[in-house]
């Protein structure tokens, strides 16, 4: 890359920082050719009546989603968001002020939607959506990552991420969407993985992890891809085939399934967890990629549904599967009830994968030996949409509970970070909500500097050298933003890691 | 579309600088964009463009990441059986620099 990328220094006290009027000002992700947006039924460029469009699609959401009048209605300016944002943290531009981001589509809301801003558009902050506000709303609406951090502080529950969804899926009516996030969704409805890894590439792949392990611990660990009948279909992001340390939680997982004695199996024709269609706020997408799980469960007669390590796919999972596709009570068509029935009813539904190996845990049907963990002291990065969009297990909280007891029976040493930055309060990663892409690294490295200055807190007070999470999109994000801020990129992996390391195999045999 | 000239002919790249055709790569090329990516080529380098472009054309996308250690490991030695070595190689990430100087699409998704 041509401009060099440097992370800002840390805040010496973590105040709300100086503004920088216009310090991002004109950033913007790779637009979507034609042939990507086409595909998704989106049009191939900017439509000639883009103005017209726009505020007619607007006009459709607010219909459709009550939410986001209220949220665009309600909003007081008392300021409580201003500085809870990543990106306004580690950017100081004041348009990622969650507030004034926001504000950009609430201006032009009250111009064309409020009887104010009709008559009087000077005296109630309304405007006209224009071309500059067009590509301002692209530029800023790709600069949050929907990862609600700010919604936890509105008095009035305003969730901003429904804002930049709403924003995004304006864009995508009007044929102005994001290469990155759009292509991906392309590649799942074409081949079923955000990679685009194909049946054989996936099979391969597959086969090579179960010599590894073989020769790692003598131990046939199985990788079955496409078994009929069998108990568990695991759902979990593609990086988990690809990337690293990714790869390491997917032969976690296997062992817990291999040292319970569980039958699973992964899809080739569903072999992704991950669903864009959340970040790009589209229905219609977000159904269509859900659909691909219902119709694999269906066609290999699981019983069980479990997803793996993947922020964003637990919340869809967990909040909208069950209307989406009936892996859980909702929806009503013949297929989500023939589901409904197939599905073994006393177990969780869908299930997470930490949900599984900690009941697995506490059952003592797998055994853990945390000395195998000894050279780490370990953190854990709760990411956001698990963290603020879903649950895990039977009580409030549980979702940050869950993780943390398996840490703790995994290994010796846990440190948990400062409390304003973890659980209900933790800060994105810096490259969520289809913001993990090269183009846009200078703000990926930027939006990381709160995590990282949490981080550097551990590491220098307790010598924390590993930094667990459940998130194939922080895990990637932290592998490359680490060294910029002086850290060793391989100080972040999967919770599953450690379970990894840990578990003793062979037992049941 | 985006052109890159080399030897006075011009190839189509996307906006980040990959091939649009896979067809079009060769050495020239291969080194052109090397350059771009200030990778001084090697012996070491090349080794992992051939199995790159070797596994691409059997598979229809790249490698995962443990898939290259390994054969690189079993060609070159268990010392450089791991991403170690690769990110020395190509310092980027052996994932998308190596295949942008192989002529190989981007991957993407969370990686």
């Amino acid at each position: 890359m041509a401009t060099e990328i440097t992370a800002p220094p840390y805040r010496v006290i973590p105040i709300i920082p100086a503004i920088k009027p216009g310090a991002m000002e004109g950033l913007k992700p790779f637009v979507a050719n034609d042939k990507i947006q086409e595909a998704l039924g989106f049009p191939g460029g900017l439509v000639e009546d883009w103005k017209d469009r726009a505020i007619a699609k607007m006009g459709d959401l607010l219909k459709k989603y009550r939410s986001l009048k209220v949220y665009l209605d309600a909003c007081v300016h008392c300021g409580a968001c201003s500085d809870k944002c990543h990106y306004f943290i580690g950017t100081q531009d004041p348009k990622n002020m969650p507030v004034a981001r926001q504000d950009l589509m609430r201006s032009v809301y009250r111009r064309y939607f409020t009887l104010p801003g009709k008559l009087f558009p000077k005296l109630v902050g309304a405007r006209e959506l224009t071309k500059e506000v067009l590509d301002e709303w692209y530029s800023y609406y790709h600069q949050c990552s929907e990862c609600r951090r700010c919604s936890v502080f509105c008095p009035y529950g305003i969730d901003t991420a429904e804002i930049t969804m709403a924003a995004r899926e304006i864009l995508d009516s009007v044929g102005y969407g994001q290469k990155y996030s759009n292509e991906i969704i392309g590649k799942v409805n074409t081949i079923g993985n955000n990679l685009g890894l194909p049946g054989p590439a996936l099979e391969d792949t597959l086969a090579g992890l179960e010599e590894d392990v073989k020769e790692d611990t003598g131990i046939d660990v199985r990788f079955p891809l496409d078994v009929k009948g069998a108990e568990v279909l695991l759902i979990t992001p593609s990086a988990d085939f690809f990337a690293e340390p990714h790869i390491d939680s997917l032969i976690g997982y296997a062992k817990v399934f291999h040292a319970a004695g569980i039958s699973w199996t992964l899809s080739s024709m569903s072999s992704e967890a991950g669903n864009f269609g959340l970040f790009i706020g589209n229905y219609e997408q977000m159904r269509k990629i859900a659909l691909r799980i219902r119709q694999a469960a269906l066609e290999l007669g699981v019983k069980r549904i479990v997803v793996g390590e993947c922020g964003h796919a637990w919340r869809v999972a967990y909040s909208f599967w069950n209307t989406l596709t009936g892996i859980g009570d909702g929806a009503e068509d013949r297929f989500a009830l023939q589901l409904q029935k197939q599905l073994d009813q006393r177990y969780r539904q869908p299930a997470h994968i930490c949900e599984l190996t900690w009941d697995l845990i506490e059952k003592q049907a797998i055994t853990l030996d945390p000395e195998a963990n000894d050279n780490l002291i370990v953190t854990f990065h709760d990411s956001c949409n698990v963290a603020r969009g879903s649950r895990m297990g039977e009580m409030a909280g549980g979702q940050f509970e869950i993780p943390r007891s398996i840490i703790r029976a995994a290994a010796n040493h846990f440190v948990d970070m400062s409390d304003a930055t973890t659980r209900e309060k933790t800060f994105c990663c810096g490259g969520g909500g289809g913001l993990l892409t090269d183009d846009l690294m200078d703000l990926r490295v930027k939006g990381a500097l709160p995590r990282m200055e949490a981080l550097k807190e551990v590491a220098d007070r307790d010598g924390v050298n590993f930094m667990a999470t459940i998130c194939a999109i922080c895990k990637t994000q932290f592998s490359k933003v680490l060294p910029y801020y002086g850290f060793n990129m391989r100080m972040v992996g999967g919770v599953h890691q450690l379970v990894s390391n840990a578990i003793r195999l062979g037992d049941k045999e | 579309m985006p052109q890159i000239e080399v030897n006075g002919k011009t190839y189509e790249t996307d906006e980040e600088g990959y091939l649009v055709n896979l067809a079009d790569w060769n050495m020239d090329v291969a080194n052109y964009i090397a350059k771009t990516e200030n990778l001084n080529m090697t012996e070491q380098h090349w080794e992992v463009i051939d199995f790159l472009r070797k596994y691409y054309d059997e598979f229809q996308i790249a490698p995962a990441v443990r898939v290259l250690t390994k054969a690189i490991g079993k060609k070159l030695g268990p010392e450089k059986g791991n991403s170690q070595y690769l990110y020395e190689l190509f310092p980027y990430g052996p994932g998308k620099q190596a295949c942008k100087v192989a002529g190989l699409p981007k991957p993407t998704g969370c990686i």
